[in-house]
C-alpha cells in the first residue's frame, strides 16, 4: 500500500466515521431541531398550560375573526387533520392570509385555546406571477403542481 | 417610475439586499485586485523573476 | 497513482496554472460583467413581481445564488482539504486560502438578504429554526479556516489544520440542504432543486438561473485570480525565509 493510498483510506474511514457520527446526533435531537408543533403533535403530546412551543399549520379557511376594533385576531390553526384555535394581539405579518401557513409561539390556555405572542408567517415554495395564479385558479388547476 | 423604486412599498428590504451584495462582492473584488497589485510590486522589487 | 479530476490535473502545477490564468482570466472578467449586468436586468427590469410576495420577491435573486454557492464553495475546500491531505497537491492549500474569504462572502450575503427578505414577508428578522441555524454555523465554519490558516508560523501546518476543517464542516452542507425536508422549518422547502421539478414560473425562474450563472462566474473569477495572487504571496514568504 503506497502512502497516499494509505492516506486516502484514513481520510474515507475517517469521513464514514464522522457522517455516522452525524446521523446518530441529528436523529437523537430531532424533537429539539423541530421549529413548531403541528396541532396533531400538540394534541398527542399533550402540552401543559403554560409550556410555551410554536404551533404552526395552515390558516384555516373562514376562521379568520377580528375583536376589539380590530386589534385582537382569533383564528384556527389546521394541518388538515386536526385543528387549534389562536388568539392574538397585535399586527399581524403581510402574508398573514386564510390558508396559507402560519407560525405562532405562545402557550396553550386551560381551555385549549392558544394565547399567541408572536405570529410568523410561513410561505410556500411556489413562485409565480399574479396573472399566471389567477389563470391557474380561473382554470381550477390551483396548487395542482405545488403536491410534494 | 418612483412607483417601481418603491418596491411595492417595500424598497428599504429590496434595495438593501442588493446593496449588500454590491458593497460585500465590490468590497471583496476591490480588495483582492489592490493585494495582487501589492503583490506583484514587491516581487518586481525584490528581483524576484516571475517564470512564464 | 490515482487521479481526481484528471483533466484538472495539469492545474496541479502552479506554473502551468499561472500561465492558464493568465491567459482566461482577462476574457473571463469581461464575460463575468456582461452576465452580471444581463442578471441584474432580468432580475430587477423583466421580472414579474410574485403572486403572494410582490416585489420582495427580487431578493431571492440575489439570496438564493448566494446560498448555492457558498455551500459549492464549502464543498470546494473539503475537495482542496482531501486533495492536500491525500495527494499533497501542491496547489491545494494556496487556493483552499484563496476560496474561503470568497465562499464566506456569499454566506454572509446569504444570510443579510435572508435576514431583509424574512423581516417583511415572515414577519421577523431571524429565527432559530434547523436551516437558518446550519446556514449560520457555515458562515463561522468559514471564518475558522480564515482564522486557521492564518494561525500558525508556519503556514503548512495551517493548511492542515483548515484542511481538517474543511472536511469536517462539509457534513454541515447535506444537512443545510435537507434541513427543511427533515424538520419542521420556518423557510420554505426548495424549489429549484428538488424532486419533480421547480416550483418556479419560468418568468422568475429564468432571472434566477441567470443571476445564479453571473455569480458564480464571478465567484471563479475571484477564486482564479486570488490564487494567482496566493502563489506570489508564498513565493515572497519563502524568499524571506532563510533557507
Amino acid at each position: 500500500m503506497t502512502p497516499k493510498r494509505k492516506r486516502l483510506w484514513l481520510l474515507l474511514g475517517s469521513m464514514g466515521v464522522l457522517g455516522a457520527a452525524l446521523a446518530l446526533v441529528l436523529v437523537s435531537l430531532s424533537d429539539n431541531l423541530v421549529f413548531f408543533y403541528s396541532p396533531t403533535q400538540v394534541a398527542e403530546k399533550s402540552l401543559p398550560p403554560d409550556r410555551r412551543f410554536r404551533l404552526g399549520g395552515l390558516v384555516e379557511p373562514g376562521s379568520v375573526t377580528k375583536e376589539d376594533q380590530g386589534q385582537v385576531t382569533r383564528f384556527r390553526v389546521t394541518d388538515t387533520r386536526r385543528s387549534i384555535e389562536v388568539v392574538y394581539r397585535g399586527l399581524l405579518p403581510d402574508l398573514f392570509r386564510e390558508g396559507q401557513g402560519v407560525v405562532t409561539e405562545g402557550s396553550l390556555s386551560a381551555g385549549g385555546v392558544f394565547l399567541a405572542r408572536e405570529v410568523l408567517a410561513k410561505h410556500d415554495e411556489t413562485y409565480m406571477p399574479p396573472e399566471v395564479a389567477k389563470a391557474l385558479k380561473d382554470a381550477g388547476h390551483w396548487r395542482d403542481g405545488a403536491k410534494k | 417610475m418612483s412607483g417601481y423604486l418603491a418596491m411595492g412599498g417595500h424598497a428599504f428590504f429590496v434595495w438593501g439586499s442588493y446593496a449588500v451584495a454590491v458593497v460585500l462582492l465590490g468590497g471583496l473584488t476591490v480588495w483582492s485586485l489592490a493585494d495582487r497589485r501589492r503583490l506583484r510590486r514587491e516581487i518586481e522589487a525584490r528581483g524576484l523573476e516571475r517564470r512564464r | 497513482m490515482s487521479r481526481p479530476a484528471a483533466n484538472l490535473h495539469f492545474l496541479a502545477n502552479p506554473a502551468r496554472f499561472r500561465r492558464f490564468v493568465a491567459r482566461v482570466l482577462p476574457a473571463l472578467w469581461l464575460v463575468t460583467a456582461a452576465s452580471l449586468a444581463g442578471g441584474l436586468w432580468l432580475a430587477l427590469v423583466t421580472a414579474p413581481v410574485d403572486y403572494q410576495q410582490g416585489h420582495t420577491v427580487r431578493i431571492m435573486f440575489v439570496h438564493v445564488p448566494s446560498a448555492w454557492l457558498s455551500m459549492a464553495g464549502y464543498a470546494l475546500l473539503a475537495g482542496l482539504g482531501a486533495s492536500l491531505l491525500v495527494w499533497r497537491h501542491p496547489l491545494a492549500a494556496l487556493m483552499a486560502r484563496a476560496a474561503a474569504p470568497v465562499g464566506a462572502c456569499f454566506a454572509a450575503i446569504c444570510l443579510l438578504t435572508g435576514s431583509l427578505w424574512g423581516k417583511p414577508m415572515w414577519g421577523a428578522w431571524w429565527v432559530w429554526d434547523a436551516r437558518l441555524t446550519s446556514m449560520l454555523l457555515l458562515f463561522f465554519l468559514y471564518l475558522g479556516h480564515i482564522a486557521l490558516t492564518r494561525a500558525y508560523d508556519n503556514p503548512d501546518r495551517g493548511d492542515r489544520a483548515a484542511a481538517i476543517l474543511a472536511l469536517v464542516g462539509v457534513v454541515n452542507v447535506p444537512v443545510i440542504k435537507f434541513s427543511v425536508d427533515w424538520w419542521h422549518t420556518l423557510h420554505q422547502p426548495a424549489s429549484v432543486v428538488k424532486i419533480g421539478g421547480p416550483t418556479i414560473h419560468p418568468t422568475i425562474l429564468w432571472p434566477l438561473l441567470a443571476m445564479a450563472a453571473a455569480l458564480l462566474l464571478l465567484f471563479v473569477a475571484l477564486v482564479l485570480m486570488r490564487t494567482d495572487s496566493e502563489i506570489d504571496r508564498r513565493r515572497l514568504e519563502l524568499a524571506e525565509r532563510p533557507s
